[in-house]
């Protein structure tokens, strides 16, 4: 019997350690022949901590929302076939939502123990390296992945293939193999999870990359706020190393790779890739000018080639099962699977991974069970800071690159971040300009400045101080920051204010024009109020009011001078009667 | 990229902190021949010191060979290091997507408001230091904070001034008990 625990970063900080010591007690106590294992996060985010209970048939009951109290009442479930109560076992809707899905990257992310790479051997790991070492040429190698139709997963969606190619092309050397896990997008974390999940697959994918460009050396370029995933990477280069497959005279073919990993300092900007060359050379993170593309002039002026994470977790499986059948799922153009990070006002945010071409609208009402509190859902961003709103109009939006491409917003590296009528899209604007105004790097004056004077505007209308001729001004300079940044970075930062210009002007016209936020969020633009009718004459509101703001008495009905009020909105949580109003 | 006149929290203290450099240099040894290596040296330099006072700074510069306006580029471009002392308890504050949409603001000024001080400050007693840090990647779990390392997941204003007393409570009977120990 085995019981098995999920530990990611997400199922971690719910919990699952705790569950995990708690559950190791009560086996030495009991002094059970139970093996306490652990494993990556399986994507059920909202279920965490999970724990999964091992039969002697190797039949899995998934336990979910474990806490570490529950322990012994488990092993007794275990043990003695107690039958679980309903509320304890993953419910038949969210098996249906996990079978909706389609996992090819994160195949083993939730189910292996990531700190042991025999789990990873024993469902085929490490046999596409050895069929492709033995059996393929470098070029046979990147017609496979040509066929597969794989396209860079970080965001910008270049073919794989042709990335490759181009390295292989090159006559210098030595040239790298680099893994981009700077996943700076907030919102997104697939890349965290996999990496944490199945670390072998990753290297297994960078085996295979640097075989097909011809490099001898690769280097995992990772957050640094991702402790987990480096310690998880550390431990699995050191067992790869052990078993032969990284080093000298791989497998006995004559090829020769290593891994090392560098920790990235935090800065948004290197994902960028000749940002990510820089820093990898000790330098500030500034992109420059391509051409030269790093393929041509990387890393110490040589050949490179980097891919992002959940692009090289895709390589192994397409190794063992054929580029055909990868191809065969997705759409015309956008082949495969995608990985998405659903967060905000939804109902079961995880990671699912999908086939390219489902609709919005199966994503978050059928997988993600729809909106927080039954809410109306108003929009999801997709794509980060570079990314848009999409409205619900175009719910039924297929996700592929090019479809959400033609919304304004873009696929990004995944993250999905839902939001309902209480999300104000002009304080979403305004909160994406902070963060690209605050990374940006400052190399070039538009994206510089640009940002800043954007965000300045955005807060003025938000504060409830905006001007006639701000959305045109705002409109002049997103399409100035676009042309003249370098990089995508600033190219696509005026992104979250075109799409929402695009779909909810009313919204900014409202700010503007009406001196209202329509989702009553943004603070200075409300006007609290006592009805007369609903007032009871407790004078709770009052007691509570930390300006003295409100008067009245057991007579008189309460109201609030609006001079004096600071719209903190505490007289409306503590009226118990819900007389206070928000405009 | 925000200039602060020299002025701002990301400006080098001045002052000379009079760390012991000498702990320093078995890092030294292993990467000042190995070329691309400041960011490691300078990570190496906060994990020892806790941050990277301007005496570390130069002495990195001098013996790398680097010149020091490189070094202080470095050291200020990137958000993970801090040039300034952090007290006991590291508060990061995620304002990633996913936790602004589920109200990290609110977070930050209940905070704010428990520990009297902003983003970038440390408290008198130099316990506590707030740093907002743009994703932790716990999106599902919003709103998330991170303090000495340890998640807490799912905050309310509420929840949060719970756990920053009680770290203050358990602090105060750790160190009242080494120091009558």
């Amino acid at each position: 019997m085995r019981i098995v625990v999920g530990q990611g970063s997400c199922g971690i900080a719910a919990g699952a350690t705790k569950v995990s010591t708690a559950l190791e007690n009560e086996i030495t106590q009991r002094n059970l022949p139970v093996s306490l294992e652990l494993t990556g996060c399986c994507g059920t985010c909202y279920l965490e901590p999970v724990v999964d209970i091992y039969d002697e048939h190797n039949e899995k009951t998934t336990f979910v929302m474990v806490t570490p109290d529950m322990a012994g009442e488990l092993i007794d479930i275990a043990l003695e076939g107690k039958t679980p109560v309903e509320t304890q076992i993953i419910s038949a809707e969210d098996m249906e939502a996990q079978a909706k899905q389609k996992k090819v990257a994160l195949r083993n992310a939730g189910s292996i123990n990531p700190e042991d790479i025999n789990d990873y051997l024993a469902v085929d790991g490490y046999k596409a390296i050895e069929k492709v070492l033995t059996t393929m040429s470098p070029t046979e190698v990147i017609e496979e992945i040509k066929i597969s139709g794989l396209r860079g997963r970080g965001g910008a969606g270049f073919p794989t293939w042709f990335k490759w190619n181009a390295a292989y092309q090159q006559k210098e050397s030595p040239k790298y193999m680099v893994c981009n896990a700077d996943e700076g997008d907030p919102g997104a974390f697939m890349d965290r999870s996999v990496l944490e999940g199945d670390p072998h697959g990753i290297i297994e994918g960078m085996l295979i990359g640097g075989y097909a460009i011809g490099a001898s050396e690769g280097i995992f370029y990772v957050r640094a706020e991702y402790p987990l995933a480096i310690k998880r990477l550390e431990i699995a280069i050191e067992q790869a190393r052990e078993k032969g497959f990284l080093g000298k005279n791989i497998l006995g073919t004559g090829f020769d790779f290593d891994l090392w990993i560098k920790a990235g300092a935090g800065a948004f900007v290197c994902g960028e890739e000749t940002a990510l060359i820089a820093s990898l050379e000790g330098e500030r993170g500034m992109p420059r000018l391509k051409p030269p593309f790093p393929a041509q002039k990387g890393y110490w002026q040589k050949p490179t080639n980097i891919n992002n994470v959940e692009t090289l977790a895709n390589v192994p499986w397409i190794f063992r099962n054929g580029g055909a059948a990868f191809a065969a799922m997705g759409t015309e153009l956008s082949k495969g699977t995608k990985v998405f990070a659903l967060t905000g006002k939804i109902k079961k945010g995880g990671l699912v991974e999908i086939p390219m071409g489902l609709s919005l609208r199966e994503v978050i009402f059928d997988i993600g069970g729809g909106i927080l509190d039954d809410k109306a859902f108003k929009a999801v961003q997709m794509g980060g800071p570079s990314g848009g709103c999409i409205p619900a109009q175009l719910l039924d939006t297929p996700v592929d690159y090019e479809s959400i491409t033609k919304t304004g917003a873009i696929m990004g590296s995944g993250g999905m971040v839902v939001m309902d009528e209480t999300t104000c899209m002009v304080e979403m604007a305004r909160f994406f300009l902070d963060f690209t105004r605050k990374e940006s790097c400052g190399k070039c004056i538009h994206c510089r400045m640009g940002t800043k004077r954007m965000l300045e505007i955005l807060t003025r209308i938000t504060d409830g101080k905006g001007k006639e001729g701000d959305i045109e001004l705002l409109e002049e300079l997103c399409e100035k920051v676009k042309e003249g940044s370098l990089c995508a970075l600033g190219g696509t930062a005026p992104n979250p204010v075109l799409t929402t210009l695009q779909y909810f002007r009313d919204e900014y016209e409202a700010h503007i024009y009406e001196h209202k936020c329509p989702s009553h969020q943004c603070t200075h633009l409300l006007t609290y109020t006592i009805s007369e009718e609903a007032c009871r004459k407790c004078g709770i509101c009052a007691r509570n009011c930390p300006t003295d703001a409100i008067s009245g008495s057991k007579d008189v009905v309460y109201v609030i001078d609006q001079d004096l009020c600071i719209k903190c909105g505490k007289c409306k949580t503590v009226c118990p009667f819900k007389a206070v109003d928000v405009d | 990229m925000q200039c602060c006149k020299g002025q701002g929290p990301q400006a080098p203290d001045p002052t000379v902190s009079g760390v012991d450099l000498s702990l320093l240099i078995p890092v030294l040894e292993k990467y000042k021949s190995k070329p691309g290596s400041l960011i490691t040296i300078l990570q190496k330099a906060q994990d020892l010191y806790g941050y990277l006072p301007i005496d570390v700074l130069d002495y990195v510069a001098s013996e790398t060979g680097i010149k020091p306006p490189n070094v202080y580029g470095v050291a200020t471009f990137y958000t993970q290091f801090r040039l300034k002392p952090i007290g006991k308890y590291l508060i990061m504050l995620c304002m990633g997507t996913a936790c602004h949409v589920n109200g990290a603001s609110a977070i930050e000024d209940a905070i704010c408001d428990e520990l009297k001080i902003v983003d970038g400050e440390t408290t008198e007693d130099n316990l506590f230091t707030l740093n907002n840090v743009a994703c932790l990647g716990c999106c599902s779990l919003s709103p998330v904070m991170m303090i000495n390392g340890e998640t807490h997941a799912k905050l309310t204003p509420d929840k949060a001034r719970k756990i920053l007393r009680e770290i203050r409570k358990q602090d105060q009977l750790e160190t009242g008990k080494e120091a009558t120990s």
